[in-house]
């Protein structure tokens, strides 16, 4: 049991005193970075880069990790609080975790979503301490074809996702996959549908672009008319036994979402193009499809906050698992992370577990202090955050209307893009108007920037043919499985109809 | 309602045949032994759009959905006021950050908002319009290291003197 | 002390007044407000990681009064970061690290009327090699068996890269061009995702910079076939080079500090003291060692005749592969 020999030398690396006090420090930090809209881990680890030449390298990764993690939690406070994804990452944490703050359950959701991310963190750890070469060696596994598949498997989970009007839901996905090619055609080196000519969108429409408009303004703007401005969220509030019976609550109706997304979230983020967003996104559409009351989903269930929760944790400890295992980056901020690595003279790949024995181990040991530091950080400042939703309305409004424009520029540092934000804003109340549903248009821009290019790649690679999704060993029953999925409701609408024809 | 919902379906419509004639720059249809163009996917997405609006459009005229057959108003005067008093805000606000800076835009966004849509009292106003803008400040500028938008030559004084502060 | 309007003005001034000497007279020219490290690439790739080494040493050593703010622009190719550059509102604080989409962006998207000749010569930080790679899997050991291999797959042959026009492509259409050889090209969006698809055996070949496939050259998973240099890199003496294979032809990426389109010379200058202390420092000296950079030192002279002819050379190889 060599591992772990490894793993307590690991844990002990992380709990010297001056690696305890940075895990603190940065877990806390995190927390506050990825509560705010716009900024997400990328942005704090890319800060505090430079700080970590001070300390050893040790230390140092340790540090930007669990400003990582902090950010990962604090996701979900944004989702629930405000109501507008921070991250991408987040985005199915809003699903249910915002109908629930509305119901004055923010605690509920807080809590949820904390433990979710400390169960879904810890297990992914747990794997990663005994099963991080095999892994490495799976996600080489996937090429092009693979992930085009897993993206469609994405799709399929949510295909029950959409309101009840299918040609809106329809054209939302369309649209939400038109504006992500906007900008610049990779694989023909071309500027692409750069819109009446406006230089600014050659850089692309963004995911947060998008949602900040979508659910920063749009929503926003919507729930101020329909309430005539009288809103105030049923007074949410706050006591220490609240929060042992939150507790309770969160586990007895979020331990089955939690158990998917912590198993899929790190599956998925283990592959290297995929990464946590299409994690949390699975895991949310999965959790809603085995449960027995998916009519809840959507309407503040706490399973649909713990699944997609659990994911992005989950996901975001597998996407260090590439980094340090290939020295490939599974997302930016692991991007960044790796640069890091590379600073400090590390050379991320194949050998590093062997050559700096002591340095991945130490990592890996403050993995776990630093998830658990991040849910008692976390839970210890939930009070914080659902204070904050007890202010009157009027003044919560314009804050959350600030909140988005400083972080849409924070995010996109582009003028063009925050214009964008508000007409997708004002775009999206209208729709919202009229019943068409959002929530799709949004998912496709996250997905289809991964999708549309593994398509093309994987045709090129088979010189056409299509048959290349359903040959190859891996990707085929992938696909098979998601053409059934979307196929699903289909059949059901067939079956009733006969049913009612045989009536 | 339900003349807006034809309105509104013709619009995307439009919009979706903008966007197809748009992606056609690149080709859009499937290169033999290469696969799709550059213009291939966004092309008959926006086809779907078309015809997604073509369907919202003859349920329309059948009646079938809920605002096709609702003889309400889109939004009463209450509600176009609101909206647009806070849909322009919004957007005098982001007009406002190439003349006065993103942080002077802050401060007028909140004064009109919380003075004059809450009627909040001048003190609470003046004191939230002082504090977040030097709040955000110390937090993007000094702690996150990411610059916000400056306004017009006017506007550099303040700047310097806050840089000078926190750097 | 009451705050009236007239106070804060007269502390702003006091603020401003005891500002100004130190900004006046310790130097020529010093940045007043932090400095916009434009990168023309998104997060991870060879620019990212040297713009943000960049970074660290020159704050980790105190060296500017103002911060560098890294900011990764890379849409359309680099288009968005050369427009940004080109329309700087404050060209004394805007700096960009280029690659090669610096010269080639501008050739192929010419709507975008960015002349890179305007644009103010900093500091050359070094340039990158380029290197044909293998997977050991494939028993090639030697280009003439990568040549031999590729003509009897007859168009079936797969490499990867990060896309027509970019840098590798243009090595990989101008070794098929040399040696009559048929390939079929996958783009990808990042040089790590091309190593990684390489390493899973989905493709079978890559031109990439060394610092891109080190982990896995060390690893003993790659094998490196030629190298696109003027001469033998030292970190891989063995791998002979497209020259001794009778072809004029080298290849390298440009790691180079360029400052926007009328940057005052003053702050030119400075940068240029900042960036040179840098360049001989210690840190970076390590850096292109380790990741197998070349040096290229270069005085703004030399710099703008570099820049003339790379953008002919750019403009010929690119008529090339798209003629």
């Amino acid at each position: 049991m060599e591992v772990f020999s490894f793993l307590v030398s690991g844990i002990f690396t992380a709990l010297e005193p001056i690696n305890i006090g940075l895990i603190l420090i940065g877990v806390t930090v995190g927390l506050f970075i990825g509560a705010m809209p716009g900024l997400g881990s990328v942005n704090g680890v890319a800060i505090l880069l430079p700080v970590t030449f001070l300390v050893p390298p040790a230390s140092a990764i340790i540090f930007l990790a669990a400003i990582y993690y902090g950010a990962m939690y604090g996701g979900a406070i944004s989702s629930v609080t405000l109501g507008i994804p921070g991250a991408s990452t987040a985005v199915a944490t809003t699903f249910d975790g915002r109908p629930l703050a509305l119901q004055g359950r923010a605690s509920l959701a807080l809590v949820t979503a904390a433990l979710a991310s400390f169960v879904g963190g810890t297990v992914a750890t747990v794997f990663f301490t005994l099963f991080a070469p095999l892994l490495a060696t799976v996600a080489l596994n996937f090429g092009p074809p693979e992930i085009f598949a897993l993206m469609l498997l994405a799709f399929a989970t949510f295909v029950g996702l959409g309101g009840d009007d299918i040609p809106k839901t329809i054209f939302s996905i369309c649209f939400g996959l038109v504006l992500a090619t906007v900008g610049f055609d990779t694989i023909s080196g071309e500027p692409r549908l750069v819109l009446f000519d406006i230089q600014g969108f050659l850089r692309g429409i963004g995911f947060i672009v998008l949602a900040i408009g979508v659910y920063g303004i749009g929503e926003m703007l919507w729930t101020i008319e329909q309430t005539r401005g009288e809103i105030t969220t049923t007074n949410p509030k706050m006591t220490a036994k609240g929060l042992v019976s939150d507790t309770k609550e969160a586990v007895r109706r979020g331990w089955k979402g939690t158990w998917i997304g912590s198993l899929l979230g790190f599956f998925v983020g283990v592959l290297p193009a995929a990464g946590a967003t299409p994690g949390s996104l699975m895991s949310y559409g999965v959790a809603k499809m085995v449960s027995k009351t998916p009519h809840e989903y959507g309407n503040g269930s706490p399973d649909g906050v713990a699944a997609p929760e659990a994911a992005n944790n989950s996901a975001s400890t597998g996407a260090m698992l590439p980094m340090l295992t290939l020295g490939i980056p599974g997302s930016p901020t692991t991007a960044i992370l790796l640069g890091g690595m590379v600073i400090w003279g590390l050379t991320p790949g194949p050998r590093l577990f062997v050559d700096q024995s002591e340095f991945v181990w130490g990592l890996i040991g403050s993995f776990y202090i630093s998830n658990l530091a991040a849910v008692l950080i976390n839970l210890a400042f939930i009070p914080l955050f659902v204070w904050m939703l007890r202010m009157p309305f009027t003044i919560l409004a314009p804050l959350i209307f600030m909140l988005s424009i400083v972080g849409g520029f924070a995010a996109s540092r582009s003028m063009h893009d925050l214009w964008l934000i508000v007409i997708f804003g004002i775009g999206a109340f209208f729709l919202r108007k009229f019943d068409y549903p959002l929530a799709p248009a949004v998912l496709a821009i996250v997905l289809g920037p991964i999708a549309e290019p593994t398509m093309r790649q994987s045709l090129l690679l088979s010189s056409g043919d299509p048959m290349i999704f359903f040959t190859r060993p891996v990707a085929g029953p992938i696909t098979v499985i998601a053409i059934f999925l979307i196929l699903l409701p289909a059949f059901k609408i067939l079956r009733r109809k006969r049913e009612a024809a045989a009536n | 309602m339900r003349q807006g919902e034809i309105s509104l379906a013709g619009l995307l419509a439009l919009f979706s045949l903008y966007l197809m004639w748009k992606s056609a720059e690149l080709p859009i249809g499937y290169i033999s032994g290469k696969g799709p163009g550059g213009g291939f996917w966004p092309f008959w997405l926006s086809l779907g759009m078309l015809l997604s609006c073509l369907a919202i459009a003859w349920n329309w005229w059948r009646g079938k959905s809920p605002a096709s057959v609702s003889d309400e108003p889109l939004m009463d005067a209450f509600g176009w006021r609101t909206v647009i008093s806070v849909g322009g805000g919004i957007v005098a606000f982001v007009a406002l950050i190439s003349a006065v800076s993103m942080y002077g835009a802050v401060a007028f966004f909140l004064i009109y908002y919380l003075h004059f849509l809450g009627r909040h009292s001048w003190l609470l106003t003046l004191s939230l319009a002082l504090v977040l803008p030097i709040g955000l400040f110390l937090f993007f500028e000094g702690a996150m290291q990411i610059s916000m938008p400056q306004g017009l030559p006017f506007t550099q004084p303040f700047f310097d003197v806050m840089y000078d502060i926190i750097y | 002390m009451k705050l009236t309007k007239r106070n804060f003005m007269g502390l702003a001034f006091a603020g401003a007044l005891t500002a100004l000497p130190v900004t006046a007279f310790a130097q020529d020219w010093q940045p007043s407000r932090p400095i916009d490290f434009t990168i023309m690439a998104g997060p991870g790739g060879g620019a990212d990681q040297i713009a943000r080494f960049v970074q660290s040493v020159v704050e980790a050593n105190d060296m500017t009064n103002r911060p560098l703010i890294p900011t990764n622009r890379g849409g359309g190719s680099g288009a968005e970061a050369l427009l940004h550059l080109k329309d700087a509102r404050d060209p004394d604080h805007t700096l960009m690290v280029t690659l090669n989409s610096f010269y080639t962006t501008p050739i192929r998207q010419d709507g975008l009327g960015v002349d890179i000749e305007q644009f103010t010569p900093v500091t050359m930080m070094g340039v990158d090699p380029f290197v044909l790679w293998v997977h050991k899997d494939s028993g090639i050991t030697t280009f003439e068996e990568y040549v031999e291999k590729v003509r009897e797959m007859d168009g079936e042959y797969v490499m990867g890269g990060t896309g027509s026009g970019q840098e590798d492509s243009i090595v990989i259409a101008y070794m098929s061009g040399a040696y009559d050889l048929d390939i079929k090209y996958i783009p990808y969006d990042g040089g790590g995702a091309v190593a990684k698809d390489l390493a899973g055996k989905q493709i079978m070949a890559t031109v990439n910079n060394p610092a891109e496939a080190k982990g896995f050259y060390e690893a003993g998973e790659f094998v490196p076939l030629l190298a696109f240099s003027d001469e033998r890199m030292e970190a891989y003496p063995d791998v002979p080079t497209m020259k001794e294979k009778g072809h004029d032809f080298s290849y390298y990426n440009q790691r180079a500090i360029v400052g926007a389109p009328g940057m005052s010379d003053e702050a030119a200058a400075y940068y240029r003291d900042i960036f040179g202390k840098v360049y001989e420092g210690d840190e970076w000296q390590n850096y292109l060692t380790s990741e197998s950079l070349s040096p290229l030192p270069m005085d703004e002279a030399e710099t703008r005749a570099y820049w003339a002819t790379q953008v002919a050379n750019h403009r010929q190889l690119l008529s090339e592969i798209d003629g």
